[in-house]
């Protein structure tokens, strides 16, 4: 057993909220498309590792992360404007359970593509040599692609507030999320703001699997927990709120680390036990509102 | 005729199934999952309640029974019987949680559960064996009223089997004609009424919840017994897919759809695992397209087709 010190504690907080981070980055995603679609996207985590396989090979076909930081996103959410446009769009107004169904068995082809492109055993990942190292952080060394991650995901989340909170676009969307028959009243068509939206969200999920890439084993099934643990973070902190998925998502983050610091036999059932006792406690989640569960 | 003994018209089919069958493995494993799927059914087709964390009372069902037997040596039938109670208990706990949401979140909260249960019994090694699984699930001789016989003929494991099949087969179709078998049918179509004509609508959840948990740890159970080990697999995010995809497939909400969704799933998987290893993505394919163009799968498409045509032949 490790001696725990207060250093340790910082530096272990420091790692959950990178891991949260991610979290965040994918549960924002989720809430994105809920918010919008009202469309549960059972395919966000084959999305988030397309994301992963497409970044590490777009990384060794340009040499540059950067690049692939660029890249990636485009080329997941492009895969995503092409899904919800022929697969999702038939199905709005049929019920909620079956885009969900759909986008389940469209994880299954993804999965499934992955493993015909890349072979099945996943590929090898490093962290991009200018975001290698350590640098101390005032309470000890940490991981400087660590801390770029948060940076990263701190960079995203203020750019898509400000998309959705100053530009004309995202006034639409808010519209939209609000009441998307009124929208249509006033002559916007909202099928193509739908489209963009769900493109915006794989997206998100394609950019998280890529900055997780080197944290983790890519491989095909690497989607399946990922899908559930951001179902956690989404019911943690209610659905179709973003601060909800922000808050939720580092929260889950810190959690799983404290617990695999002291209990690292019950690292993984932390989370769940996390989301069992807000079920019970507040199940419409921390930010949710009431009204949105039925 | 078919529709009025529907309980008989499947047990009679299944009689004969492993005759027209290439193999008796695959009558066998269509045996088991049909009958998962027949107790997801319950709550997916009947109640409204899409989940996506079934495998937890299937492995449950499947973990205990094989635990009862390599552990405390347990005979067979009790062991089952074990087996199928521990994943009612694991449905009663389950559901008090995921029942406290509705819609979308249900679904999201079986599979974070389900998780749950995946985690515990993957860490619990000295018990499960862990990734390996659990091995030693081996009953060679059964012994039923003096009769003895080899268990490890696959034709005789089929009938010992379809005896419990049958059973739970009567057990559904005495629920779903029963009053609460009416009640549960207008949850799906509409719960705020149903709350409003003055039953208890979480209750009513909570009880067809727990009674699917334990047709499908029944099935679970009897999974364990085939193959004489549990797989980690049986607890799996994948196989609650499963369930989710023979359900729409057969026909959601339908007494024989089940059964008809797992025959072909389990049949297109053989057949296609024989030429490709890339066969989920043909079954993800197939399963999109039933979702786009057949919503109300193989069989409820077919009675859609046949009341039409009798409805035709009445106006003539």
């Amino acid at each position: 057993m490790v001696e725990i010190t207060p250093q340790l504690l910082m530096l272990q907080l420091l790692t959950g909220l990178a891991l949260g981070a991610v979290y965040a980055l994918l549960a924002i995603g989720l809430s994105l498309i809920f918010g919008m679609l009202t469309v549960v996207n059972f395919a966000h985590g084959a999305f988030f590792m397309v994301g992963a396989f497409l970044g590490v090979y777009f990384l060794t076909l340009t040499g540059s992360f950067w690049f692939s930081l660029v890249l990636t996103p485009i080329a997941v959410g492009a895969i995503g404007l092409l899904s919800e446009r022929f697969l999702v769009r038939p199905l709005y107004g049929r019920g909620i359970d079956y885009p969900l169904l759909l986008t389940f068995g469209l994880s299954y082809v993804l999965v499934e593509a992955m493993r015909v492109i890349f072979g099945i055993d996943g590929m090898p990942t490093s962290t991009p040599t200018e975001l290698r190292g350590v640098v101390n952080v005032g309470f000890g060394m940490f991981p400087l692609y660590r801390l770029f991650l948060i940076a990263a995901t701190a960079v995203i989340v203020i750019a898509l507030w400000l998309f959705i909170e100053k530009t004309r676009y995202g006034l639409i969307i808010r519209a939209g999320s609000r009441d998307n028959e009124i929208v249509r009243v006033l002559g916007i068509d909202i099928s193509r703001i739908w489209l963009l939206v769900f493109g915006l969200g794989t997206a998100i999920a394609g950019l998280s699997g890529l900055l997780a890439a080197p944290t983790r084993a890519v491989n095909p099934e690497m989607g399946i927990p990922v899908l559930a643990e951001s179902f956690v973070v989404t019911v943690v902190g209610g659905m179709g709120s973003l601060v909800g998925a922000v808050v939720a998502g580092l929260l889950v983050g810190v959690v799983f680390s404290m617990t695999s610091l002291f209990a690292p036999e019950y690292a993984e059932l932390s989370i769940f036990v996390l989301m069992a006792v807000v079920l019970l406690v507040r199940p419409q989640g921390l930010f949710g509102k009431a009204g949105l569960m039925g | 005729m078919i529709a009025k003994h529907r309980v008989a018209s499947v047990l009679v089919f299944l009689l004969l199934f492993p005759l027209i069958m290439p193999y008796e493995a695959l009558a066998l494993n269509i045996l088991i999952f049909g009958l998962y799927a027949v107790g997801f059914n319950l709550l997916f087709g009947y109640t409204g309640l899409l989940s996506f964390g079934h495998a937890a009372f299937f492995g449950v069902g499947s973990y205990l029974t094989g635990i009862t037997i390599v552990h405390f040596g347990l005979p067979w039938w009790l062991a089952i019987v074990a087996g199928t109670l521990a994943s009612g208990v694991a449905g009663l706990l389950i559901g008090f949680l995921a029942i406290r949401t509705r819609g979308i979140y249900f679904s999201m909260v079986t599979l974070a559960l389900g998780q749950i249960v995946y985690y515990a019994f993957y860490k619990a090694e000295r018990w499960t064996g862990g990734e390996n699984g659990l091995r030693g699930v081996t009953v060679e001789q059964i012994n039923v009223f003096g009769l003895t016989r080899d268990f490890v003929n696959p034709l005789t494991k089929y009938y010992v089997l379809y005896v419990f099949v049958a059973l739970a087969l009567w057990l559904v179709s005495r629920i779903l004609a029963s009053p609460f078998g009416a009640v549960i049918e207008s949850i799906r179509e509409n719960e705020n009424r149903t709350a409003a004509c003055g039953y208890n609508v979480a209750r009513a959840k909570l009880l067809i919840f727990t009674l699917s948990a334990v047709i499908c740890g029944l099935a679970g159970a009897l999974r364990a017994l085939h193959l004489s080990i549990v797989p980690i697999d049986s607890l799996h995010y994948l196989l609650s897919g499963q369930a989710v995809m023979m359900c729409l497939l057969g026909g959601m909400g339908t007494f024989f759809g089940p059964f008809v969704g797992a025959a072909v799933f389990l049949y297109l998987e053989d057949v296609a695992t024989s030429f490709t290893t890339h066969w989920m993505a043909i079954v993800g394919v197939v399963f999109m397209i039933f979702v786009l163009f057949f919503p109300k799968g193989i069989w409820g498409t077919l009675v859609q087709q046949w009341q039409r045509r009798a409805s035709s032949v009445e106006t003539k």
